[in-house]
């Protein structure tokens, strides 16, 4: 049995219910339904309830997540939104895919089928693997990897393929475009990305996330606010939302690289981007915001505590997305490489020092890093972090910077007329 | 308020340079031989006292016997504006001077006489039908023009 | 080792989200530089001017609302100012003051759609769009109050305007008036500070006073390039020279200084709507003319057989009209596109003989190949849509 499934609340109960200690599983201290020799039904019957309910809760939370931004969003642009479809519109989403389910799924005559075809998959299965790892409460998760941070930096680069496969199986050259711009953008976000989590890493000593959110006596976001403020920017040009969203700009390049898919397909795509946000902000909680752990009753308000950090991401995604325009791709460029880059790098520097001077009165322990220290390393990088942010902003807008327009206007006109 | 130079005043300056070119004048327009339209055309613009940098607008009219074209002239320095015509008499391939290379803003305005009037501008860089596709039979602006698509 | 290239021809529309219409663009992309531009026009092209031939001088009214169907009534008024060149009437003055508040309102609500399209046209996912319609949705109300319509208005008429404005109008006028400024100032404070907008805009697609001038380019275009040419100010037509504006003037021409005169144009304009509103006074709104001088009148809805009272009869000016043949009229007036004219020939029979439209928006494009050669795709939207095109004035 492999030692980190038994720490799954879901799993070990539905094995338990129906295996028992019937094989080796002497955690479960009483028999089961079945009998002995039937332990790998057993062991099936566990992993498809938890896929079940983490697929389910993906999709479901991407429908919800569809409504709520719809709803935001409208709310942002002084109109109503969808209202008609349940109360509040709620059935919505729903009403939506079963459109989209019912469309004619269109293959393009010039298209590559079988790539065509793989990108839906291949985009939500890299969302649903990265979804693995992620602690929704206390003892609450499908695995406890070790090397967690890890996994989903590279589970999630692996929509970058969907989309380029997605651009050049369509034969469409909007759809190209689209692949284009995504993959030079998508390669060039992952760096600071990655980076931005060392910082957090180094801290806690280990990639595992349970641990990430059992170190976090004090949340990362104070203590890592440039790794933060990276993070939150580069994930969201990694899920194409503005003001990153270029490589599915619908001004400019129609619908980028998902241009020719319609049908389930299309609802796949659009699940996938979708449920992302939810996934990027359940990480940024998770790895930022303490996870599960809430000011009282984390064990067994984990989840709730989850959900509403969860909640309040996705609010900041929405926000955004409702705000800001787009930005063009050289400009998009020239943010990842000439700012997020730097301040990954500042960040990187300085945590390495402070994990390396308070560690060393602990020996050659990494980690454990106690709470008062956490709270010095916070008070020493929010200042580093505003400066930082202040000279780089200032040195890559430099060349933006224009001097304000003034406005000539000509004098009024003489009254030529009397009024009669 | 915009000044109208009247023809007879604008026949003055054009005679002094091209005395050929005018043919006639009458109220604010002026008419010019389509030979010389063209030079005409940079005279106006260059010359300081007139200045017309602006070309409004180029329009046809097609008064059966002959075609006229209408350039729309305003001076932005001196804030006066001028008309001048010209006559083209074929009926079968009405031609006039492109007045592309002095005022760039007629580019379309020839191009779509060409297209609807069937006058065609010599020396224009790009003259293709603008509104209606390439083969459609005529010119459906003229006077004489029948509908000859069924449908 | 060289990297074998070559350039990609698109097709950007004729379906295309942000050209506006049908307008196509047959763009040569290296990379996603632009390497060459060509406008193919004519999806829209219903022929108005051929149409005109066919119709009489107050019935062609109504195809110049779809013309410009974002701004039919500056369309309208152009139409009009010509007719009555030709015909040598001149509309009363509350006549002409309902004419400007009117066409002032449209320059407002056509310069929203302006931006709120270039914005949306940058990226900003529809909130800077939403702010602008929820302005103009509340100018097109007023207009419904004038005229019954929204956006096919047909509200003025040779002589004057169709009706007086009914009394609710000016209430509901004032309503809007001093909701106007909170309006503004909440579209400025999402846009005006905006990095990303000033970072998108600034520099990109200028367009030099020269070239503008040598392209025939007009309106916010060519002022945002620093010409300060205005027709309401330079040929002021009906009661422009009694009413205080300022013209304002862009500095480079970029898509910055072209967005942004059209932001301070919609202040200008609701200040001249605020002078007509507290200088209107009663009177006719439709010209009358004296029955006996001019023959212009020749049918008169039965009442042309009715004798002649003694004196001059002043009669409204008739449904036929029958301008002199041979006169010929080119009235123009400062549309919020441009210059918006119509170049009209009489052969004296009651449908002009000729019935030309110049378009501000075809004649604005010529400028877009310059503009956008050397930029990037994203621009080339955002370009073509600071010149603020609109396809039923293009293809007419």
């Amino acid at each position: 049995m492999t030692p980190f499934l038994q720490e799954n609340v879901v799993f070990r109960e539905v094995y338990c219910f129906l295996g028992g200690n019937e094989g080796n599983a002497s955690w479960c201290g009483g028999d089961g339904l079945l009998p002995g020799g039937f332990e790998w039904a057993a062991y099936f019957a566990a992993g498809f309830v938890i896929m079940f309910i983490l697929v389910n809760a993906a999709l479901l939370g991407a429908a919800v997540f569809v409504w709520s931004e719809r709803r935001l969003l409208a709310r942002f642009q002084a109109r109503r939104g969808p209202n008609r479809w349940g109360p509040w519109g709620i059935f919505q989403p729903i009403a939506d895919l079963l459109k989209l389910i019912i469309k004619e799924d269109i293959v393009p005559n010039a298209a590559d089928r079988l790539a065509f075809t793989l990108v839906p998959i291949i985009m939500l299965m890299a969302l649903l693997l990265s979804l693995a790892v992620m602690p929704f409460a206390r003892n609450t998760y499908l695995v406890n990897l070790n090397v967690g941070i890890l996994y989903i930096i590279a589970v999630s680069s692996m929509s970058t393929i969907a989309i380029f496969m997605a651009g050049w199986s369509s034969a469409n050259k909007y759809a190209m475009f689209g692949a284009m711009r995504g993959v030079a953008m998508l390669i060039s976000y992952e760096i600071p990305l990655v980076l931005s989590l060392v910082g957090v890493v180094l801290i806690v000593g280990s990639m595992s996330l349970v641990s990430v959110v059992e170190a976090q006596t004090v949340p990362f976001l104070l203590v890592q606010p440039l790794g933060a403020l990276v993070f939150m920017l580069g994930i969201s040009a990694e899920l194409n939302r503005t003001p990153f969203d270029i490589l599915e700009a619908e001004s400019e390049i129609i619908a980028g690289y998902h241009t020719e898919y319609s049908g389930i397909k299309f609802a796949l795509i659009q699940a996938a981007e979708m449920a992302g946000v939810l996934a990027a902000s359940g990480f940024l909680a998770t790895i930022f915001m303490g996870g599960w752990s809430g000011p009282f009753w984390s064990g067994q308000l984990g989840a709730f505590w989850f959900l509403v950090k969860l909640a309040g991401f996705v609010m900041l995604f929405i926000w955004i997305r409702a705000t800001f325009p787009r930005l063009r791709i050289d400009q998009i460029m020239a943010f990842a490489w000439k700012f997020l880059l730097p301040l990954a790098l500042i960040n990187f520097l300085v945590t390495a020092v402070q994990v390396y001077f308070f560690g060393f009165y602990q020996g050659d322990v990494p980690g454990e890093l106690t709470r008062n220290e956490l709270w010095i390393m916070a008070a020493i990088n929010i200042p580093v972090a505003l400066i930082a942010i202040g000279i780089f902003g200032r040195f890559s807008r430099e060349k933006v910077r224009v001097p304000e327009p003034v406005f000539q206007n000509i004098a009024p006109s003489p009254r030529t007329m009397e009024v009669d | 308020m915009t000044r109208a130079v009247q023809g007879e005043e604008l026949a003055g300056y054009v005679r002094q340079k091209f005395p050929d070119a005018v043919c006639q004048w009458k109220g604010e327009s002026l008419w010019i031989e389509p030979s010389d339209l063209r030079e005409v055309a940079e005279f106006l613009r260059d010359e300081p006292d007139l200045d017309f940098k602006f070309l409004n607008s180029v329009s046809a009219v097609d008064y059966v016997q002959y075609f006229e074209v209408v350039y729309h002239l305003t001076s932005l320095e001196h804030n006066h504006s001028a008309v001048v015509k010209t006559r083209l008499y074929s009926r079968e391939a009405p031609t006039a001077q492109s007045v592309v290379a002095v005022w760039p803003g007629a580019d379309f305005q020839e191009r779509e006489i060409y297209d609807l009037m069937g006058v065609s501008f010599e020396g224009h860089p790009n003259l293709k039908r603008i509104m209606l596709w390439e083969g459609f039979p005529g010119h459906p602006q003229r006077r004489d023009f029948e509908d000859v698509v069924t449908y | 080792m060289a990297i074998r290239t070559e350039p990609v021809t698109i097709n950007i529309g004729p379906q295309h989200p942000s050209t506006h219409g049908v307008l196509r663009l047959r763009v040569t992309f290296d990379g996603e530089v632009i390497v060459d531009v060509e406008p193919v026009f004519g999806y829209l092209h219903r022929g108005s001017e051929k149409l005109a031939e066919e119709r009489n001088y107050v019935q062609v009214l109504t195809l110049t609302d779809r013309l410009d169907y974002v701004a039919s009534m500056t369309n309208n008024q152009a139409y009009c100012i010509a007719v009555e060149k030709m015909l040598g009437v001149e509309a009363p003055l509350r006549g002409q003051y309902l004419r400007v508040l009117a066409a002032e309102l449209q320059r407002a609500a056509s310069h929203l759609v302006a931006t709120g399209f270039l914005l949306q046209d940058l990226g900003a996912l529809a909130t800077p769009l939403m702010y602008c319609f929820r302005f103009r949705e509340k100018i097109l109300d007023l207009f419904e109050m004038l005229c019954g319509a929204r956006i096919t208005v047909s509200y003025m008429r040779p002589g004057g305007v169709f009706s007086d404005a009914p009394p609710d109008f000016w209430p509901a006028l004032d309503d809007l008036m001093q909701e106007a400024p909170h309006l503004i100032q909440e579209l400025e404070q999402l846009l005006m500070k905006n990095e990303i907008v000033l970072v998108r805009t600034k520099n990109v697609g200028v367009l030099s006073a020269e070239s503008a001038i040598a392209s025939s380019v007009s309106g916010p275009v060519l002022r945002a390039s620093g010409v300060a040419w205005d027709w309401r100010k330079m040929d002021p037509y009906d009661i422009y020279d009694r009413l205080e504006f300022d013209v304002p003037v862009g500095e480079r021409g970029d898509n910055y200084d072209r967005f942004r005169v059209r932001i301070e144009e919609v202040k200008q304009s609701l200040r001249i709507v605020e002078q007509c509103r507290d200088e209107i006074h009663p009177g006719p709104v439709r010209a009358d003319v004296d029955a006996e001088a001019i023959d212009l009148v020749l049918e008169r809805r039965g009442e042309a057989e009715k004798p002649l009272a003694e004196g001059p009869v002043r009669a409204e000016l008739p449904f036929v009209l029958r301008p002199p043949a041979g006169a010929e009229a080119y009235g123009r007036v400062e549309a919020p596109k441009g210059e918006l004219a119509f170049y009209l020939v009489s052969d004296g029979s009651i449908a002009p003989y000729r019935c030309k439209i110049r378009s501000p928006s075809l004649i604005n494009l010529t400028v877009l190949r310059e503009l956008l050669v050397g930029w990037k795709l994203a621009d080339m939207i955002v370009t073509l849509g600071s010149i603020d095109i609109n396809m039923g004035e293009v293809d007419r």
